[in-house]
């Protein structure tokens, strides 16, 4: 059920990229000001806000967790965090060589959105060795998944402080977005929609990997458990009549294996 | 520590009733049980006053200055002040976790916020004694001009920073507390998610030290700041103690 459609999302994904790059190249205007240097910017904010907008729907997630248990939910947050961390090096490092073409420097202070994404890139690295540092599972999703909730409700905020501190000091143009040429803005909004699907489709890779490893790893203990019990003799066919008890049986196939061979045995 | 900590507290009256007690008891019990134990071991808040003293000399040596002001005196008093705090931090549930306060707490008929309720109280207490050193500290070692005139601002920015802190400080300590690597992981959780008090505070402050600009807007972010994570660590904090 993972893999389903994954092929035609996986070709609207690069044809949407192809039609977004020629766009980028051969469909918009150069800009007067800063010339061939601005197009990076079809690559940055498209994948600055689709990063944050992954972020905001982990947390989503996250509650949606926390409100039903399943551990479907779960791993979606997980999978978008993941996700969203990758194209945040990728924000980062735009955003690096656009400063340095623009103003000369790798790394600006007065640029509040920059600023903020750093802040925010920072909290979430620590998603997943927090993840890893506890060892029940099921305790990990749960704490996860409250740090997901606090970490959305923290990327608005610190968007607004940040915003405040530099805002004082060096008065900002705004909307300066909102009235781009037509040319730029259909340029943008195609750019916007192939990175959105891509980030989309690496996810619903990755949560396909995962989901078929897991079956691959219940499938091996299922063959692992069969043979214990048929070494056994007789036991394997009380495991499959008796239906509900199985997934117990191949949940933990050699200590209940161990004591029946030894009893025999003796 | 692990003989003070065993020693059953008294509860008040309205805990002995037959009826589960209210919030305000179930908190007024918690908080006298985390005094009691940090006044009979003295764990955390004479460590992190002492810290906070030692890191003002060590900023006097490091920036080489013998006074600041502006906005090095406010980011030096903040940064000492955030550090003092993450030492709090990493104290705050160790207690809890290791001998079983948790367990216990999780068999009593209560409702769980109050342990939020309690512990952030508890910790906004810590801040309070380790600021009533490291102020008047700060204003003897660094701070040039004199800090008399800007006193009910500066108590202000205190009180809406300690919030934040406090809040912040407790629900990470929770998550932090039940992992591997928590005297690692609770200050990495804990200093992102502080940014935005350390902007608030830092600018707010700055005036105080003589630099240009105001307090006003600075510290009402600082309470909006602190009603959205007070709000969020409510609804989220049972979570951490479903076991």
């Amino acid at each position: 059920m993972y893999g389903r459609r994954l092929r035609a999302l996986s070709f609207s994904t690069a044809a949407s990229l192809c039609l977004a790059l020629g766009l980028v190249f051969f469909f918009a205007p150069l800009e007067a000001d800063q010339g061939f240097l601005q197009k990076i910017f079809y690559v940055h904010v498209p994948l600055a806000i689709v990063a944050l907008c992954g972020f905001v729907a982990s947390g989503l997630m996250a509650i949606g967790y926390l409100r039903t248990g399943d551990s479907r939910w779960d791993m979606r947050s997980y999978v978008t965090i993941h996700m969203s961390l990758i194209f945040g090096v990728g924000v980062l490092l735009t955003g690096s060589i656009w400063a340095k073409g623009s103003w000369g420097h790798w790394w600006v202070w007065d640029e509040p959105t920059l600023v903020s994404f750093l802040i925010i890139f920072l909290l979430y690295a620590i998603y997943q060795p927090l993840r890893f540092a506890i060892e029940d599972p099921e305790r990990q999703s749960r704490y996860a998944a409250v740090f997901a909730i606090t970490a959305a409700a923290f990327v608005p905020m610190n968007f607004i402080a940040v915003r405040l501190s530099t805002a004082y000091v060096h008065p900002r143009v705004l909307g300066q977005t909102s009235n781009l040429p037509f040319k730029m803005a259909f340029t943008f909004l195609v750019c916007l929609a192939a990175i959105a699907l891509l980030y989309v489709t690496l996810c619903k890779y990755e949560m396909t990997a995962k989901h078929t490893r897991g079956q691959l790893r219940a499938l091996r203990r299922r063959l692992h458990s069969e043979d214990g019990l048929v070494g056994v003799g007789g036991r394997s066919a009380v495991a499959s009549l008796v239906a509900p008890a199985a997934p117990a049986l191949q949940m933990s196939p050699r200590p209940q294996a161990v004591p029946g061979r030894l009893s025999e045995s003796s | 520590m692990s003989t003070v900590s065993h020693e059953p507290v008294k509860a008040p009256a309205a805990v002995r009733g037959r009826a589960a007690p209210s919030m305000r008891a179930t908190v007024a019990a918690l908080l006298r049980k985390e005094l009691l134990i940090e006044l009979r071991t003295l764990e955390s808040v004479p460590g992190m006053s002492l810290f906070a003293v030692t890191i003002f000399v060590v900023f006097h040596f490091a920036l080489n200055q013998n006074s600041l002001a502006g906005n090095e005196a406010a980011g030096v008093l903040w940064v000492t002040l955030l550090l003092g705090a993450m030492l709090g931090v990493n104290r705050l549930f160790v207690a809890d976790s290791d001998q079983g306060g948790f367990d216990a707490f999780m068999l009593a008929p209560v409702n769980r916020s109050a342990l939020l309720l309690a512990k952030a109280s508890a910790l906004a207490l810590y801040l309070l004694v380790l600021e009533l050193v490291a102020v008047p500290a700060f204003a003897l070692l660094l701070a040039g001009a004199s800090l008399g005139h800007a006193f009910p601002t500066l108590l202000a920015v205190l009180a809406l920073a300690d919030a934040g802190v406090a809040v912040i400080g407790t629900l990470v300590a929770a998550i932090a507390v039940r992992t591997r690597a928590r005297d690692l992981l609770g200050p990495l959780l804990a200093l992102p998610l502080l940014i935005p008090v350390v902007i608030g505070s830092a600018r707010a402050s700055a005036p105080l030290f003589g630099a240009q600009g105001s307090s006003g807007r600075w510290l009402l972010m600082l309470a909006l700041y602190d009603l959205v994570f007070g709000l969020i660590s409510y609804a989220v904090f049972d979570f951490l103690l479903e076991d």
